[in-house]
């Protein structure tokens, strides 16, 4: 089955109900995307999916076919997001940092801090409290070029 | 994963036709849209079946249109497209506030209208909303369509009108008149199935609807029909407290959901009250 998976195409062979999250991790061996609960609560499996937010445990394969899939490891650890929940200590046990970073790069440049908090209500994390995930995304100046993905573009 | 995937079957239309067809064939077959509820049986290993009927490559079923005064939302329409949608924004704003709080931003992204009529928990967060506003279920078979009102397309507990050859293609939704109005109640604003939830339309005759307070999503008629005739809101209250049968469960207790039924009708008066 073919896809772009972190901005290169590939074809890969899965059973079609296998989740999107055990062929990241198992096929593709991109164990930077983490099971939490494994039924949609925590989003720590959070992957964009032609840029939208999706939690991996709830895609069945056969619906990755044709569309581009980023995960953690498609920012290639230069994403100024990564180092800025370093600097604000926005990371301590880490499993919900790849799925928290996600989440945020999908609501588009510089989101308010209101927005920030909407578009995090996917996301739990149970060691920072979530302030210095607030502190980590705001410092980052969102109008440098790629410093935050772009909006998807799904209107009806 | 208590179950094991490679076990279960997909099988994958290109088009409506061809999905009525493998469902008139094989009546088994369980339809599948944004899995957002189908993979929680998965995980728990409580899944009612193993062969699948993939709705995922129906775009037709996946848009929202208005004609003829009736606002039309194909079962597929996701949670975060009818946030964004202008016609639903415009026509139905209680299911945009209804679609804004069911999940976080990745299950809006995923789950479907459809799916969240088909799936039938007395908890689903857009029920009452299409229970008020008086919706139509549109169901489809190779032999035909047919249109339910959705205050009958329940029948009990995660039972309903639909027959196993039949999909959900679309709801239909009459021009509201009225100031309309949702509340949810659960244990945080976020990822929370609702201990309640309640919409109303506050029109000469208002419409009530609530949910997790039953098998089913409650209409509230008897307590519609004495606020329409000048009850006072106490006496409505009390009334609707009859009207519902709740029970204690992991979420909250029959006790609390009653009282907290009540207070909502309070809110939604006041909320409503033309100044």
């Amino acid at each position: 089955m073919k896809l772009t998976l972190n901005g290169a195409p590939i074809d890969v062979d899965a059973h079609p109900m296998k989740r999107l999250l055990d062929v990241l991790r198992e096929e593709c061996g991109l164990t930077g995307t983490k099971e939490g609960c494994g039924e949609g609560e925590c989003g720590a499996c959070t992957v964009l999916v032609d840029g939208a937010a999706v939690c991996a445990c709830l895609v069945p394969w056969a619906h990755a076919e044709g569309t581009t899939v980023t995960t953690i490891e498609g920012l290639e650890d230069s994403h100024p997001l990564q180092q800025a929940f370093m600097d604000h200590v926005g990371a301590q046990c880490g499993i919900c940092t790849p799925g928290m970073i996600l989440a945020v790069i999908a609501l588009g440049p510089d989101p308010s801090l209101a927005k920030i908090k909407e578009g995090l209500t996917g996301n739990l994390c149970r060691c920072t409290g979530y302030e210095a995930i607030y502190r980590a995304i705001q410092s980052v100046d969102g109008s440098r070029p790629s410093a935050l993905g772009s909006r998807p573009s799904r209107n009806t | 994963v208590r179950t094991a995937t490679n076990t279960l079957e997909l099988r994958q239309p290109r088009s409506l036709n061809e999905a009525l067809g493998l469902l008139r064939d094989d009546p088994a077959l369980i339809p599948l849209a944004g899995c957002t509820d189908l993979y929680v049986s998965v995980n728990f290993g409580t899944l009612g079946g193993s062969r699948f009927l993939d709705l995922g490559s129906l775009a037709a079923l996946r848009r929202v249109s208005v004609t003829n005064d009736l606002l039309v939302i194909g079962a597929l329409t996701t949670y975060t497209e009818i946030i964004r949608s202008r016609h639903v924004r415009k026509l139905l704003p209680m299911l945009v506030e209804a679609a804004r709080q069911i999940g976080g931003p990745q299950i809006q992204n995923r789950g479907t209208i459809g799916g969240n009529i088909a799936n039938a928990s007395p908890a689903g967060d857009s029920l009452p909303v299409l229970s008020a506003a008086d919706a139509i279920v549109v169901l489809r078979s190779v032999a035909g369509e047919r249109r339910v009102p959705f205050t009958e397309f329940y029948t009990g507990y995660r039972a309903s009108v639909r027959k196993p050859d039949e999909l959900i293609v679309a709801v239909e939704i009459p021009r509201q008149s009225g100031a309309q109005w949702f509340r949810k109640v659960g244990t945080r604003a976020a990822q929370a199935i609702s201990k309640v939830v309640m919409a109303g339309v506050r029109d000469q005759r208002p419409r009530i609807a609530i949910g997790s307070v039953g098998p089913t999503i409650v209409r509230a008629t008897k307590t519609e029909a004495a606020l329409a005739d000048g009850a006072s809101i106490d006496d409505a209250a009390r009334l609707l407290g009859d009207e519902i049968h709740p029970i204690d469960d992991a979420r909250s207790t029959a006790d609390y959901r009653r009282a907290v039924t009540m207070n909502l009708l309070r809110r939604f008066w006041s909320d409503t009250q033309a100044r």
